[in-house]
């Protein structure tokens, strides 16, 4: 065995509780595999394990007691390394003192069930049948953080192996205290005998535990007795965040590491033509020039001096008529497929054209939104080393395992020679759920064989190549009856297929091909017209751009909640109807929206006078599984907006974290309305325009509302809470504008909009 | 070679003088604990003190710190005894991603160092980093909590 895996593992002997032992447990991710596989870094950072003894593959205790809970999901500031804990601690029954988070490893065991199981029940702990494992492992096969899935996954799989990891202490114990199993219970860190209230502590009995046997339904506690789960608990790495030692991919520091950075070539789908590395060559630090996948990369000690050769490289770039193309060319190509193009219909009833037809009073809406960059804090980075035998990554990313089947695929290794050290993400929003950093890395890794190598992009790089939310044009024209409720409305949107690019970048050749269909699924979920209506038809027009495109902050929910949400305001307003009792009347179906709306005009003061110049409006969005309405209340003095407080009414189902959930909701404000307020990255010569922060523009403090958020546990279902804020920003604040000056903006950003100072 | 005073010692560099101060505090001193977001000064991820002044240090040539006080976030804190900030931070839940909040702590203590107890303009017209989290009205809420500590 190679000795970078050697010093990573452990013997078969940690490993006892493995996936064929385990069985029903191994489906819900509480097996640790094969038995020979690395184990965490975190639990043996010099190839000792300092006495912590793995119970699972996601729980350890080292024989003092500390807890390591192993998470498979990446923390990126929507707190999974505090919630995904929370549900371990408490089945396992440790005081959440004791308990630290470390980054999980790359294996099967550590799949995400949550990302694309529907519903998830508070009330239930499903099981994974063998076909739905052979999908996610083959099909969807993803370890991935994303969809805000994390906590529904992890309310069956942490909870299990929490539980079965107590069951097991709980057997280590009676044994060793010569009583039978049922007359043991545990306290906090402690198995019990309820007899003589004799106890052993779990540190004491880990070592006994980890050689017994996993149970395959161990005994769950009773939410009436829940003592984490519903609470606050403070966020587990808020010291190590707030004094500057957490550590992200860009931070790792390893022994004679070189640090790189690349020239990525600006025109969409264009190639390096030539470069003359002689130019830079003599720069001070300068170590290798070398094509990468999608531009030219330089090595050296610093990234000061990477970068200062980088910019003095002499590059040509080649394009295959991309050059041409504008944010004008591709907003004419949408209106022209919307005109020509019949598209595919996503929602039907009645008989939408033959309703416009006979109609003489109809009302049309046309509303833009444009590409977004991520524009993640953290610019993109990746550290590699490649010997000859294994390959090693420190990487702040949502996908390890796409990270670990890339780099075997480059270096022709193994994936199990592979190994993925995942680091805290100094943001992701989707950006990290792509490879194509990695895969430049692991590119200058090889050729650097032996040295560890860290690459860092640029602002400017990070800005220029992102995989963007895409830009779309949408049209809707609706009648509405005697009582001005809506009879027909048509919505009909031209975009690119957003998820088929993802899927053929990262998923392999199946789910590629399955690509087209995923979009339709996507798109439609989110362009979902909720309200009730006899005739109704939305339709998605396909219409490709050559710009690179991925998984921004909720997705395709990100532009249909603010088509959907503004137009239901505008007829809302030719109704004469107030906009909460015009949703509300409209639905009687969806009993759980109702219930925000309502809590919303009681928690807003909805009715309550504003002053001249002043306006309030709504919206609500429903997305993974929760349901979030928003009120916006804006100032608008001589044309400068000024946005004063958002209220948001959340329906997460069950708040595992109150606070944590009230963090994500302002978190998903923010981003909406910076997108709202600011966000455009236009084409132009088939590259983007912006470059950094001054000309991608993010709010700041002096522009931050006053933001309140109350939560509504439906109690039912499980929803997340990492992208469900994000929609309906934009939405209350494009009609609070419209309540405050009469003024529907259907374009976006607002910084564009004639006569409006943002 | 460049000597200037870091966290209370004294360092000396050997790096081209125009070599901006975060990346020899990253690459060459090895302290991480100040980011790079942006490299032309508008985020502010990239904040220390310079002589008790909050200062961007993305674009600040190293040559200009010559003899001069350098504080980074490795520096605040009083041994085991975090500072008022810091406490505040962690008590408001700040951080989420936690990638800015280095220079936003940094930012925070400077401000309250020229400006015992801020008004919320006076904190607007001060804290300029960017969250991309959004976690600007905790950081304000902080602000305020760690003026009355």
């Amino acid at each position: 065995m190679n000795q970078i895996l050697e010093k990573f593992s452990i013997s078969r002997r940690g490993f006892l509780v493995t996936g064929a032992a385990v069985g029903g447990g191994f489906l819900l991710g509480v097996g640790t595999g094969s038995g020979e596989g690395p184990i965490p870094a975190a639990l043996a950072h010099d190839g000792e394990t300092h006495g912590k003894i793995l119970l699972n593959a996601r729980i350890a205790i080292d024989t003092d007691g500390l807890v390591t809970i192993l998470v498979p999901r990446t923390e990126m500031g929507q707190g999974v390394y505090t919630s995904l804990p929370m549900l371990a601690a408490e089945e396992l029954d440790v005081d959440i003192e004791n308990v630290r988070a470390e980054a999980a490893p790359v294996g099967d065991e550590y799949v995400n069930y949550g990302a694309i199981m529907a519903e998830v029940k508070v009330a239930d702990i499903p099981s994974t049948g063998g076909l739905m494992r052979f999908m996610i492992k083959n099909v969807m096969g993803m370890q991935m953080t994303g969809g805000s899935s994390s906590v529904r996954d992890g309310w069956n799989s942490m909870r299990f192996a929490g539980a079965a990891a107590r069951h097991m202490l709980r057997a280590a114990g009676a044994k060793a205290l010569g009583v039978d199993f049922s007359e043991t219970t545990t306290e906090p860190g402690f198995v019990v005998h309820k007899g003589s209230n004799r106890r052993l502590s779990y540190g004491e009995l880990a070592d006994a535990a980890a050689n017994g046997s996993p149970p395959s339904n161990p005994e769950f506690r009773d939410s009436a007795n829940f003592r984490y789960i519903g609470t606050s608990v403070p966020r587990l790495d808020a010291e190590a965040k707030s004094t500057g030692t957490a550590e992200f991919g860009i931070d790792v520091k390893l022994p004679g590491m070189a640090i790189a950075t690349v020239r990525n070539t600006p025109v969409f789908g264009g190639w390096v033509k030539a470069y003359d590395g002689r130019t830079v060559q003599a720069m001070p630090g300068v170590e290798k020039i070398l094509e990468v996948p999608g531009g030219v990369a330089v090595v050296a000690d610093t990234y000061w001096h990477a970068k200062t050769a980088a910019d003095a490289l002499e590059l040509e770039f080649e394009t295959d008529g991309n050059h041409t193309v504008s944010s004008d060319t591709i907003f004419a190509q949408y209106a022209r497929d919307l005109d020509n193009d019949n598209g595919k219909d996503l929602h039907e009833e009645g008989d939408v054209a033959e309703a416009l037809a006979s109609a003489d009073d109809i009302l049309e809406a046309e509303y833009r939104v444009p590409f977004l960059a991520h524009a993640t804090m953290e610019p993109q980075n990746c550290t590699a080393l490649v010997t000859g035998e294994a390959c090693e990554i420190w990487i702040g990313t949502q996908v390890p395992d796409f990270v670990r089947n890339s780099a075997a695929k480059l270096t022709g290794l193994s994936a199990d020679r592979v190994q993925v050290h995942v680091k805290f993400l100094g943001g992701g929003f989707g950006r990290r759920l792509e490879v194509d950093v990695a895969k430049q890395a692991v590119t200058v890794a090889m050729a650097m064989k032996g040295r560890p190598v860290k690459l860092i992009w640029s602002r400017e790089e990070d800005m220029q190549h992102d995989m963007y939310r895409p830009a779309a044009l949408s049209r809707f024209r609706a009648i509405l009856d005697g009582r001005g409720r809506p009879k027909a409305v048509e919505h009909r949107v031209a975009l690119p297929p957003t998820f088929g690019q993802f899927a053929a970048r990262n998923m392999g050749w199946f789910a590629g091909k399955m690509g087209g269909f995923g979009d339709a699924i996507e798109i439609g979920e989110a362009l979902n017209w909720r309200y009730k209506t006899p005739d109704l038809l939305v339709n998605w027009v396909p219409s490709e751009t050559p710009v690179p495109l991925g998984n921004w902050r909720s997705v395709s929910n990100s532009y249909a909640g603010f088509f959907n949400e503004v137009f239901l305001d505008e007829l809302a307003a030719k109704a004469g109807t107030d906009p909460i009792d015009y949703r509300i009347a409209l639905l009687g179906n969806d009993p759980r929206h109702q219930a925000v709306l309502e809590k919303l005009r009681d928690v807003s003061d909805w009715s309550a006078e504003l002053g001249p110049g002043r306006g309030r409006g709504v919206a609500i969005h429903q997305c993974f599984e929760s349901i979030v309405g928003e009120v916006a209340e804006v100032t608008v003095t001589d044309g400068q907006l000024k946005i004063d407080r958002v209220i948001a009414v959340v329906d997460c189902g069950l708040a595992i974290n109150p606070g944590i959930v009230e963090q994500q909701s302002e978190s998903g404000i923010i981003y909406g309305l910076t997108a709202a307020l600011f966000g455009e990255i236009s084409v132009d010569g088939g590259r983007v325009e912006q470059n950094n922060f001054p000309d991608y523009e993010m709010i700041r403090m002096a522009n931050v509302p006053k933001i309140e958020t109350h939560i509504l546990e439906s109690g039912t279902f499980l929803g997340g809470m990492g992208e469900p804020s994000t929609p309906p920003a934009a939405p209350a604040l494009i009609n609070a504008i419209f309540d405050a000056t009469g003024v529907r903006h259907r374009t976006l950003p607002l910084s564009n909009a004639e006569g409006l100072s943002v | 070679m460049f000597q200037f005073i870091l966290n209370g010692s004294p360092v000396s560099v050997e790096v081209e003088g125009d070599t901006p101060l975060l990346w020899v505090l990253r690459d060459n001193l090895g302290m991480t604990g100040t980011k790079f977001g942006c490299g032309v000064a508008s985020c502010g991820a990239c904040t220390v003190h310079v002589n008790g002044i909050a200062t961007r240090t993305c674009v600040l040539p190293v040559e200009d710190v010559e003899g001069l006080s350098v504080t980074t976030m490795e520096g605040l804190a009083n041994g085991e005894t975090l500072h008022k900030v810091q406490q505040a931070w962690i008590k408001h839940q700040v951080p989420q991603c936690g990638y800015c909040q280095s220079g936003q702590v940094m930012a925070a203590a400077a401000l309250l160092n020229s400006n015992s107890n801020p008004s919320d303009a006076e904190i607007d017209a001060h804290m300029t980093n960017v969250c991309r989290c959004g976690t600007y009205q905790r950081i304000r809420a902080a602000i305020h909590s760690a003026a009355q500590a």
